[in-house]
């Protein structure tokens, strides 16, 4: 078995689990959000049950719309209080947490080996542990809310090797962006991806995460890594539980795949998705002069401090440009914190790009600058869909936090290396 | 379960945010969230669907996000059954939890016109094109999943099975 079924057997209490049978698996733990959590308190109210069936399994994030961006939204947010209050559950709220799918493993929630389903599309992010984390709608994650368990179908597993090194200024971003380009935007549905080869074993939890988060974006059911010391780094100090033996999570040498896909990233360029299909992808060098009015580096994709590391190496000392709006939105408070003892915020801000408090804000056109139609934003976000960031005028093209912090100095898409070339 | 109604078409890779746009997922109310079904696609979809249809669309139907807002969206607004090519599989779920019935139909895009009268019998697996003259048979559902939608819905199949009052 791969990881993937090792994981979905244990869950199941079965020995081996076969591709495209129906696993009831018991679930380790589950998220909602702000946005997705009060559809799933009411239909929880309507089954009939008074309390969830493990309460140290639950946890609630607000994420999406804070601080409250309207009546509505504050409505919804005292109604998740509540019920993490009456049914004493773990709510990270305003100024304590940040974007669920950062928090969650930041604050230990997120374990090698176990089951995660969480109301949110990318809930996918957590397989960079080597959790089996997939995403869920409201009415599914109150049934787990009562009952604890969940049916899956067994998925095929692509598996992705990656061999070479990177470039310098390109990314996990710019890798991920290029296999959606050629898998597709439907070439993974129901599938699992599981990523492979010494560029993995290599790579930091953030790029592995930015890599699991997008793998929804080709359909798929989950993304996964298999566990290592790179890992166990990440989770030191972050969970008192005891873990699994990584070594039992290891995917077999006689697993079996549906396809393997063999990448050599040596001569990966800088990457971009044009509007408005995340599939829509070419190297930055081939798109021409596209001009932007907006820059975002942020969201659950790219906002870790090693993105904003990126992004600050390329602002520092410069200016962006007049006519482009850059937003830099940590993914965190401990990211923020973080970006402020290493000195980024005073680099970004003296660029003249603004710091926006954790959200998801903009990237779902929920708030915090929105787009006008006509306008452009090149963003670290994951979808570029019509309307998905505001006006459905507006055109959204996704790339690396790199990519996105040249953009905001040229004031239209850049590939970072092209600013390399010009000072050496 | 027959359902009949007539046919709006979309093509391939509908997504979630056009179906209903980012900006309305604080409505708690389905029938506000009824008004902005496919904003992104067609303003005067709500107007359209009012009389009872069936959304036929192309591969890949429902990508992107987990909001269960965007089936609740086409529900109340009066989408009797989305039939398509293939669905993303958070959608096809979601849809299938709130009662909205679903089912996927290779060629069924080409097999129907805008405006086509259409009947779905999950059960048997059978879809009819009236204005066609046509009928074919597609791959039932999995007895479960029949279940939850003849339920209305995995709430009320959770509590039948839990027999709560």
């Amino acid at each position: 078995m791969n990881i993937s079924e090792k994981i979905l057997a244990k869950a199941s209490g079965k020995n081996v689990v076969h591709v495209g049978e129906i696993a009831e698996a018991k679930v380790d733990m589950i998220m909602v959000h702000d946005l997705t959590g009060p559809l799933a308190v009411e239909a929880f109210k309507r089954i009939g049950v008074s309390h969830v069936w493990d309460n140290q399994k639950v946890v609630i994030v607000l994420d999406h719309q804070v601080p409250a961006e309207s009546v509505k939204a504050a409505e919804l947010h005292k109604m998740l209080r509540k019920f993490a209050k009456d049914q004493k559950i773990q709510i990270y709220d305003v100024g304590k947490g940040g974007i669920c799918h950062q928090v969650m493993p930041e604050k230990g929630h997120v374990l090698p080996g176990t089951v995660i389903v969480g109301a949110d599309s990318h809930t996918c992010t957590y397989g960079a542990f080597g959790a089996f984390a997939t995403g869920i709608g409201s009415t599914e994650a109150a049934a787990v809310f009562a009952t604890g368990k969940i049916w899956l179908r067994v998925p095929q597993t692509i598996k992705i090797n990656v061999e070479g090194s990177f470039q310098k200024y390109v990314t996990p971003k710019d890798l991920i962006l290029s296999i959606i380009g050629k898998v597709g935007v439907d070439g993974a549905t129901y599938k699992s991806v599981e990523f492979s080869g010494p560029v993995i074993s290599a790579m930091s939890m953030a790029g592995r995460m930015t890599l699991c988060n997008m793998t929804v974006e080709m359909g798929a059911k989950n993304g996964i890594v298999e566990p290592d010391g790179i890992t166990l780094k990440f989770l030191e100090g972050r969970t008192t539980k005891a873990l699994v033996p990584f070594e039992s999570l290891k995917s077999d040498t006689d697993a079996s795949y549906e396809k393997v896909i063999d990448i050599d990233i040596a001569d990966l360029a800088s990457q971009v998705a044009c509007p408005s299909s995340v599939d829509n992808v070419k190297s930055v060098c081939e798109i021409g002069n596209v001009q932007i009015e907006q820059a975002f580096i942020g969201s659950c994709t790219n906002g870790r401090i090693e993105d904003l590391r990126l992004a600050a190496k390329i602002l520092n000392g410069k200016r962006v440009k007049d006519s482009v709006r850059a937003l830099v939105i940590p993914a965190s408070q401990e990211v923020y914190l973080q970006a402020l003892t290493e000195g980024l915020i005073e680099i970004f801000t003296e660029a003249g790009a603004l710091i926006c408090s954790s959200t998801c804000g903009p990237c779902l056109g929920g708030h915090m600058g929105l787009l006008a139609s006509g306008e452009t934003c090149v963003s670290t976000s994951n979808r570029n869909f019509i309307g998905r960031m505001g006006s459905t005028g507006a055109k959204v093209y996704l790339a690396s936090p790199a990519t996105v912090a040249a953009s905001a100095l040229t004031g239209r898409i850049t590939d970072p290396r092209e600013l390399e070339a010009q000072k050496a | 379960m027959k359902i009949t109604g007539y046919a709006i078409k979309f093509g391939d890779n509908v997504d979630t945010d056009v179906i209903l746009p980012g900006k309305y997922l604080v409505l708690m109310d389905p029938k506000e969230l009824a008004k902005h079904a496919m904003k992104g696609l067609d303003p005067t979809f709500p107007d359209k669907a009012k009389k009872g249809v069936i959304v036929v669309g192309g591969k890949n139907f429902g990508c992107g996000s987990s909001r269960e807002q965007a089936p609740l969206a086409l529900k109340h607004a009066g989408v009797q059954c989305v039939l398509a090519e293939s669905f993303a599989r958070i959608f096809f779920r979601n849809a299938i939890n709130i009662g909205l019935p679903v089912s996927e139909c290779k060629g069924i895009l080409a097999a129907v016109d805008n405006g086509d009268e259409l009947t779905v019998d999950l059960e048997a697996g059978k879809i009819q094109n009236f204005s066609k003259k046509a009928s074919f048979q597609v791959s039932k559902l999995p007895l479960f999943i029949l279940e939850i939608l003849l339920d209305g819905g995995l709430i009320e199949n959770l509590r039948r099975r839990l027999n709560t009052k």
